[in-house]
């Protein structure tokens, strides 16, 4: 006889295949963006429009270029996740898989060249 | 299971305007998805204006010369709309997640503020900035 409790008949459901997990993480991130969105809209906004000279010392400043850092972590992590929250909806098996990882291969690429020149428009 | 009809029905996420009225609660919940996937774009758009900026200044001239172009405007403008109504969606969904205003009125009226609070968070972007 087999003893399956509430938490193990859930474990492994769910299109994700990881159950509420996702959810859970997307609300955190929501959360998190709902304040650094705002910060960075006006911060990236205000580094726009000037000579190469001064977006290099604008973005070497500490704020924008912590702002836009963060941004890019978090906020490309979690349009990264809401892609492939489409991709797990409406698509399946082989071509569903490799879609999800070329999502997560162009958004990963995204965030290291991003923090890359951040780091060289800073020193 | 042998009279069960499989294969041969509209599915759900077709079923807009054809079978289903759109309503104000999907249409908002759809352009979620859809400005979300299209923020993506728009990081794309920004990372790669940062490395530019980064490499050359030739190589920032182009990608800034895009950017500031008319056409690099309205972009920029779509985008930043997109943005701010995604914000307003996902904290829609925060409220809900905490188990609020999750009455069809309330949600229909808070689908009616997305478009609007983000027309005008737009409007005020592009004045500030």
């Amino acid at each position: 006889m087999r003893y399956l409790t509430d938490r193990k008949r859930a474990q492994g459901l769910g299109a994700s295949g990881r159950g509420t997990q996702h959810h859970w993480q997307m609300m955190v991130s929501s959360i998190l963006l709902c304040i650094l969105i705002p910060l960075f809209v006006f911060t990236f906004g205000m580094g726009l429009g000037g000579t190469h000279e001064e977006v290099i010392a604008y973005f070497g400043r500490p704020f924008p270029a912590i702002v836009t850092a963060l941004t890019l972590i978090v906020g490309v992590s979690h349009v990264m996740h809401e892609a492939q929250e489409a991709i797990e909806d409406y698509m399946d098996g082989t071509s569903g898989k490799l879609a999800y990882i070329a999502v997560s291969a162009f958004s990963y690429t995204l965030i290291v060249a991003g923090l890359f020149a951040l780091v060289k428009l800073a020193l | 299971m042998a009279d069960v009809n499989r294969g041969n029905r509209p599915l759900s996420p077709f079923m807009i305007g054809q079978y289903y009225r759109p309503q104000m609660t999907s249409i908002s919940s759809i352009m979620v998805r859809i400005t979300g996937i299209a923020s993506l774009g728009t990081a794309f758009l920004i990372v790669l204006w940062l490395l530019t900026a980064a490499t050359s200044q030739s190589a920032f001239a182009a990608m800034d010369g895009f950017l500031r172009s008319f056409f690099g405007d309205v972009i920029l403008l779509l985008a930043t709309w997109a943005i701010w109504y995604h914000v307003l969606g996902r904290l829609r969904h925060v409220i809900w997640d905490f188990g609020y205003w999750l009455e069809v009125g309330i949600s229909e009226k808070m689908g009616a503020a997305m478009f609007i609070g983000a027309t005008i968070l737009t409007v005020l972007t592009a004045i500030v900035v």
